[in-house]
């Protein structure tokens, strides 16, 4: 069934308090780190000091020595796993390079990586007996950033990494793992044409996630093997598969259940602790918990890949772009698997263009290994094709608006990745932007307005939830995906609204791997749209069901009877004349007319409609001190539809505010032997309360028709038009073109200083 | 290594435990108490989950030694609400969606509860300021500011102000 009819709705589209609300403002929600089991060990996991080195020999006696210390893992207590291809996570990944993340087998890749992990009876002394493992390395040469790993002669991080994609196949290894391109049109020609030519290069620096929440877990192996991990995460049957991968043991021994997830943004789609404390339970016969520290989130986990963007646009007077062509270079970190993929197929997204080139490369080097972040790819790419657009307006003398609205993709338009677009809004979210009161007030000195827009294609997949009819007429809904921004409530929604009662009679659960049919992580923001498919199938049987219930009860045929308002009618006065049945009044006579009333509904969902987006920032420059204030920033996105308003703008502006701290501030900072040396919220500054305006989110609707409510994907590409909006803004404010981020004071100090030479008090 | 014995009052009742010199008062807090709504986010001070009130006084909690506790009178999230009746801030931050994933949540409602125990009248600017050392990834900060200032205002006309 379809309700697209807005005015008909009556729970879908308010803004009611989230189920799980109560219990994390009073401080009783369970996290990762909060669960704990009788006869508990702690565990700490030893790191790498060295960004690459051979790992000659881990003594581990003195450690095990250690009053307290009741087990050691090494790589030689996991199974060597072979080149195996993962579909677990979210983007490319292979069970052996996980495996090695997880617990370094042969080498240590980068700073940080794990070594070995101890369980003992306290943390403290976990710690400590840490330090008495003894691990001899041969040091070698590293690498860290991406253009160099690309040169012949950088170091070699896999023997066995030999460049895909290109033809003839390769003979000499090396660090990039992929090359990819996409081509449409005509790329000769349109540049050809072109009356103007803009070929600009671009950097972003690799950022964390930086969810507030240390990955933590608390894991028990029986000695018959049956095993329970409560652990934070998106994606419990992620956490199942990738453990009993790398342990060797049947995924029916595994029950993986979700503690509430203090923030994750991609972060949480693949594991790091659970494999550690797995082997340690296994080993020591006792629970085990493993929680990081803040540095060790920093220096082991994440974050998102940095690179260069390479973009050349060709264009006619009139401002239509006729040739666009990009090279991507992207950090993968020291294991395959960078987003440059979905940077490639974003890029050049929001325009409708003939010719178009597209090349990626997927590059590893001694980093952390790279998690998806918020819309993996494309916000790389996006600043690059977005700050290029506005130097092509700028040279043009076009607004920038009028610019991308000239060359937007719309209905119809093939993207340069294969999809025709159909139900787009892109058009809507610049016409909003245009009519936004903040895009016509006047500017001070000093002030600039910058504009960018973004794309994220946003995916559905494999999807289970089930409503169970309690017997007093409530009901309960069970659904597979982590709750990590708002979803229970939107759930809860959908079901009350196929219902067709009160929002508060509808209670949802996040399952674990044994309570509810396999369901992909909550990433690609696809929660709502594929989740909440699944929701709304299962209440509409239980519609059936109800329906038919009642006609039990009336004698008539389930076809006589209608469900409106959360009650059974007859259907015309042929089907005979009854007082409407409730909800209630079905359920309390449900044993008496077939039993309970329930329904479980597994799907991949198809159809997850593009999400389009158009900021408009306003900025003020500090000329001093090379600061950027933020005065306003309007977000303007189609959301399809909104479910609950409210969590939909709390995705907006929460992407927006991670973008702008990826503009101005955040990025990893390497010492010349490759240690990172801003482990830490001090120095690795993301935005606080004060940083920030007030965020104008404006939801333009379009609805998605192949959602039953229409709603599309809308937690990603709030991220994606963030900092080359802030570019835009600071070259407009102060003519000064910032290609590399950070646009943080000092570098910016440097470009002003470049175009208005600071003179000396005696001049 | 022996204990040390501890008395102090968290969140009204008189508490005695027994902890090592070198353990935090959020890890006391945490492993010793129970009382795991404080959240560990960095234990340096830096995200301000951990924000508890210690004789009026908004302090983070991994920086504080359990010892130090001696004597004091300490707030945690546990105890705001009075019973079952939440503080308006905390019924503010769920009229306004002010929360996503909830786990800075615990250490901003602390913090802001502080601030208007302080001050009932802050501008926008003054409580941006006083919540900057609380760091959340989820929301940026808006519907926490619209919740903070809200909650002000019902603590106003409470107030007869």
């Amino acid at each position: 069934m379809s309700y697209l009819d807005k005015a008909a709705l009556k729970v879908v589209g308010t803004r009611p308090i989230r189920p799980d609300g109560v219990d994390k403002v009073i401080g009783r929600a369970s996290f990762g780190a909060d669960h704990t089991m009788p006869g508990m060990l702690w565990a700490r996991v030893k790191r790498s000091p060295y960004a690459h080195a051979r790992i000659l020999k881990i003594d581990t006696s003195k450690a095990e020595r250690l009053k307290g210390v009741l087990g050691v893992v090494t790589a030689a207590d996991f199974p060597n796993i072979a080149n195996e291809e993962a579909f677990v996570g979210e983007g490319p990944m292979n069970f052996r390079d996980l495996s090695r993340n997880c617990m370094a087998r042969d080498k240590a890749l980068y700073d940080g990586h794990a070594v070995a992990a101890v369980a003992a009876t306290s943390a403290a002394i976990a710690e400590e007996a840490c330090d008495l493992i003894d691990v001899e390395y041969e040091v070698l040469p590293h690498v860290i950033d991406v253009e160099a790993a690309m040169a012949p002669n950088a170091p070699i991080l896999h023997e066995d990494m030999f460049t895909a994609g290109v033809e003839p196949k390769p003979t000499k290894p090396s660090n990039v793992a992929k090359k990819i391109t996409f081509t449409k049109g005509d790329i000769a020609k349109g540049f050809a044409e072109a009356e103007v030519i803009i070929e600009r290069k671009y950097s972003t620096k690799p950022v964390h996630q930086a969810y507030i929440e240390p990955h933590a877990c608390l894991v028990t192996v029986a000695p018959d093997g049956q095993t329970t991990i409560w652990s934070s995460s998106q994606g419990q049957f992620m956490v199942r598969a990738y453990c009993a991968k790398l342990l060797g043991v049947d995924m029916a021994n595994i029950r993986a259940i979700p503690a509430e997830i203090g923030g994750g943004f991609g972060g949480k789609t693949l594991v790091y602790l659970e494999p550690v404390a797995m082997a340690l339970s296994k080993k020591t016969g006792r629970p085990v918990k493993l929680v990081m520290s803040r540095e060790e989130v920093f220096r082991g986990t994440g974050p998102a890949a940095g690179g260069t963007i390479e973009v050349k646009l060709g264009a006619k007077k009139s401002g239509r772009i006729v040739a666009a062509e990009l090279v991507l270079k992207y950090q993968a970190g020291a294991f395959a698997g960078s987003p440059v993929g979905p940077g490639c197929m974003c890029a050049f997204a929001m325009y409708d263009l003939d010719n178009v080139h597209i090349t990626g490369y997927d590059v590893v080097s001694n980093r952390p290994k790279v998690a998806a972040y918020r819309a993996p790819g494309a916000p790389n790419s996006s600043f690059g094709v977005e700050s290029c657009v506005d130097e092509l307006a700028r040279e043009l003398g076009i607004d920038p608006l009028a610019l991308r609205e000239m060359n937007a993709a719309r209905d119809g338009t093939k993207t340069p990745y294969g999809p025709t677009l159909v139900n787009v809004g892109y058009l809507q979210t610049i016409e909003a932007a245009k009519n936004h009161p903040n895009y016509k007030i006047p500017l001070g000195p000093n002030q600039g307005r910058g504009i960018a827009s973004g794309f994220w294609f946003n995916i559905g997949g494999e999807s289970s939830a089930s409503v169970h009819v309690n017997e007093d007429g409530t009901v309960a809904v069970v659904e597979g995906n982590p709750d990590i921004g708002g979803s229970r409530a939107s759930m809860a929604m959908m079901a009350a609204e196929v219902l067709g009662i009160p929002y508060e009679k509808v209670r949802p659960v996040v399952g674990d791997t044994a309570s509810i049919g396999f369901t992909f992580l909550t990433g690609g923001s696809r929660v709502t749209f594929a989740t909440g498919m699944a929701v709304t199938q299962a209440a509409e049987k239980v519609v059936e069901q109800l329906k038919s219930r009642a006609a039990a009860i009336w004698d008539i045929s389930p076809e006589a009877v209608e469900w409106r308002d959360g009650k059974a009618f007859p259907a015309g006065a042929n089907a005979g004349s009854f007082e409407p049945l409730s909800l209630a009044d079905i359920a309390i006579k449900s044993g008496r007319t077939g039993g309970p009333i329930t329904a479980e509904v597994s799907i991949n969902a198809q159809g997850a409609g593009p999400g389009f987006a158009t900021h408009v920032c306003d900025v003020e420059i500090d000329r001093e001190t090379g600061h950027v204030k933020v005065l306003r920033y309007t977000a303007v996105q189609d959301v399809g539809r909104a479910i609950h308003p409210s969590y939909v703008e709390g995705q907006i502006q929460g992407g927006v505010t991670q973008g702008v701290g990826w503009a101005l501030n955040e990025e990893y900072i390497y010492d010349k032997d490759g240690r990172l040396e801003n482990a830490g919220f001090l120095d690795y500054r993301i935005p606080v309360a004060s940083d920030m305006p007030m965020i104008d989110a404006v939801m333009v609707e379009v609805p998605n028709p192949r959602h039953p409510f229409g709603a599309r994907g809308v937690g990603e590409v709030p991220i994606v038009p963030p900092m080359a909006a802030v570019a835009n803004a600071i070259a407009d404010a102060v003519g000064a073109r910032m290609r590399d981020l950070p646009m943080s004071p000092p570098k910016l100090r440097a470009v002003l200083d470049e175009i208005d030479p600071p003179r000396m008090a005696a001049e | 290594m022996s204990k040390h014995h501890v008395t102090t009052t968290i969140n009204g009742e008189p508490v005695e435990y027994l902890c090592e010199a070198q353990q935090t008062m959020l890890d006391v807090l945490r492993d010793e108490l129970g009382l795991t709504g404080s959240k560990e986010g960095c234990s340096s001070g830096d995200c301000g989950a951990c924000t508890i009130i210690c004789d009026g006084n908004i302090v983070c909690s991994c920086l504080m030694l359990g010892v130090e506790a001696e004597g004091r009178d300490i707030t945690t999230i546990e105890g705001i609400a009075e019973g079952d009746k939440l503080h308006p801030v905390q019924q503010k931050f769920l009229e306004h969606a002010a929360l996503q994933c909830g786990f800075c949540t615990p250490g901003l409602i602390v913090a802001a509860k502080a601030l208007l125990d302080t001050t009932l009248n802050p501008t926008e600017e003054e409580a941006r300021y006083w919540l900057a050392g609380n760091l959340c990834r989820c929301t940026g900060y808006d519907k926490i500011l619209r919740a903070v200032m809200d909650a002000a205002s019902v603590m106003r006309a409470e107030a007869g102000q």
